[in-house]
């Protein structure tokens, strides 16, 4: 064979490696990856347009539904940019809820991560255990907001719900279950053996290339680029908040899966002293209709990295212009550094790594009975108990399950 | 001082056209309005000398006979300069920042798919974020774009 030729292969744009469009032209010369060409594009909605053609409180909604994992990264950004061009005090009731929300959605934004880190190098075991505990922090969401995803818990001016005591037991105890379970993770990833060597040395990205082409997120906080939104730039309730930004010397996606498994220690911390502290009074005010002709930027530390929404208001009560910038295209000049002069099999973790996302909105489930002539709807709860009851008929036992180790 | 006057200071002392261009909109958050021929050396200074190490995007206006664009740059030390500038609709041309940035090549061919910006020196390679068979000279982010373009169309 000759050795100097080179060959391209298409990879994508349905799923190369994530559930998600996104296509890739590799040029390979053997196994070897020479050059990366990207080509995105293939979600884009046209949401920042139809904004414009909304109101504010319609965009609150719309712009939810820009990711279905972050999605309260980008309400939360979106409102605070409108209730600083409106001049909107916040209760810091509200606040402290907001981020409440916003540490619950990187549990499980993180969880979801390592499950697919886990599958992506063959190791569905891990998927399995992360996911199933996610649904404990999904719980949570459901039980606080009534949503799973696209939580809706955000308003121009507060929130929507308040939160119960006894929803604070719930929450608190939610957060001893998954504290117990991250470091299980934590003893897992650091020490089994198959994911050290299959993670380490993958997928490399310098500290200087990580400054350099503007990495965010766990990406660039892996390279040891303390880069935290939450810290450098708090908003929410964030500046009363005593937590680590964790960074990993490591360079590769070994050095990712730590910080991120290490950032959900500190998400529990945080969790914690926004409910425990959490400030008697109003949870909203009330917002105008029309916002007075302004403009903002907002920042905001989403599970993937920086989340920027910047608003301009021309005195109505629509938009003249929101933009957005996700995190995921701040990462993407990075992937192709990292995909350069690497194996042909590295590239699923590669791009994983920096961590794309797809949603999941099952909740229940309608059943039409033809001959009775009515329509049964099981509950998400239900539905649990019958795949427990279905499996445990079959002689797997998933409610005595015990630890992975 | 606190460190936003400081880096007002500084600009408007270095560059004496910026004397009252430079606002403080709340801690952390700088706007400041220059004209596109002073651009670069605006946009240099504040990348090199003031440490606006990272360009979090740059957003595209149309505002009517001209587009609005605002560098949206950011310090390690959470602080934003939002540079201003604008460019006539008739001649909408821009040189790349991609030497300083090179993650603006994503923003600035956005600029050129949504809003018909024509960004001088960027790189050849593959349009973002609109189809590839999106009907020529239709740039949905103008405030005059006509959806209707898009209804005609056969196959969707």
């Amino acid at each position: 064979m000759d050795e100097e030729k080179e060959f391209k292969i298409p990879i994508g744009p349905q799923h190369p490696a994530l559930k998600e469009p996104v296509s890739f032209s590799l040029s390979l010369r053997g196994e070897k990856i020479m050059g990366v060409d990207v080509r995105l594009g293939y979600n884009h909605r046209g949401i920042e347009k139809a904004c414009e053609e909304r109101t504010y409180i319609q965009d609150v909604y719309l712009v939810e539904r820009i990711c279905g994992i972050c999605s309260h990264a980008h309400s939360t950004c979106f409102v605070q940019a409108v209730e600083e061009i409106a001049g909107i005090e916040v209760p810091k009731r509200a606040l402290y809820i907001r981020t409440l929300i916003a540490e619950l959605e990187r549990v499980h934004s993180h969880l979801l991560w390592l499950g697919v880190a886990g599958h992506e190098i063959g190791f569905d075991t891990l998927l399995m255990y992360t996911w199933r505990d996610r649904e404990v922090v999904m719980d949570i969401l459901a039980l606080l907001t009534g949503n799973r995803v696209n939580y809706g818990i955000n308003t121009i001016g507060g929130v929507r719900r308040d939160i119960t005591a006894d929803q604070i037991k719930e929450i608190l105890k939610a957060a001893d279950i998954l504290e117990e379970r991250t470091k299980d993770y934590i003893d897992i990833a650091t020490q089994e053996t198959t994911i050290i060597n299959r993670l380490s040395g993958v997928g490399i990205l310098s500290h200087d290339d990580a400054v350099k082409l503007g990495a965010v997120g766990p990406t660039a906080r892996a390279s040891s680029v303390a880069r935290d939104i939450r810290k450098d730039d708090p908003y929410a309730a964030y500046a009363d908040m005593d937590f680590q930004v964790i960074t990993d010397d490591h360079n590769d996606v070994f050095g990712r899966a730590v910080v991120r498994l290490k950032e959900l220690l500190e998400s529990y911390k945080i969790i914690r002293q926004s409910v425990t502290s959490l400030p008697e009074g109003p949870i909203a005010v009330k917002a105008p209709r029309k916002i007075p002709a302004g403009e903002a930027v907002s920042r905001y530390e989403a599970p993937r990295g920086e989340d920027m929404h910047y608003v301009k208001a021309n005195g109505t009560d629509k938009p003249e212009r929101v933009k957005v910038r996700a995190p995921t295209l701040a990462n993407v000049q990075a992937v192709r550094l990292m995909l350069r002069d690497r194996y042909l099999a590295d590239m699923p973790i590669v791009v994983a790594a920096i961590d794309p996302c797809f949603s999941c909105t099952d909740r229940l489930i309608s059943i039409e009975r033809q001959d009775k002539n009515r329509t049964d709807i099981i509950e998400w709860q239900a539905l649990r108990d019958y795949s427990i009851e279905w499996y445990k008929k079959r002689g797997i036992d998933f409610s005595k399950m015990g630890k992975l180790k | 001082m606190t460190e936003e006057e400081k880096i007002k200071q500084d600009l408007t002392d270095k560059f004496n056209y910026l004397q009252d261009k430079v606002s403080i909109k709340r801690a952390r958050r700088l706007f400041l309005e220059v004209s596109i021929d002073k651009f670069m050396e605006v946009f240099d200074h504040a990348v090199i000398g003031s440490g606006f190490s990272m360009l979090v995007t740059i957003t595209g206006i149309d505002e009517g006979d001209k587009f609005g664009l605002i560098y949206h740059l950011a310090s390690e030390g959470g602080i934003m300069l939002n540079i201003k500038t604008s460019i006539p609709k008739d001649r909408p041309e821009l040189s790349t920042v991609t030497a300083y940035f090179p993650s603006a090549e994503m923003y600035e061919r956005e600029m050129a798919d949504l809003l018909g910006i024509i960004v001088k020196g960027l790189p050849q390679g593959n349009r973002y974020p609109l189809p590839d068979d999106w009907p020529a000279r239709q740039f949905p982010l103008r405030k005059d774009f006509n959806k209707d373009v898009l209804d005609k169309k056969e196959n969707i």
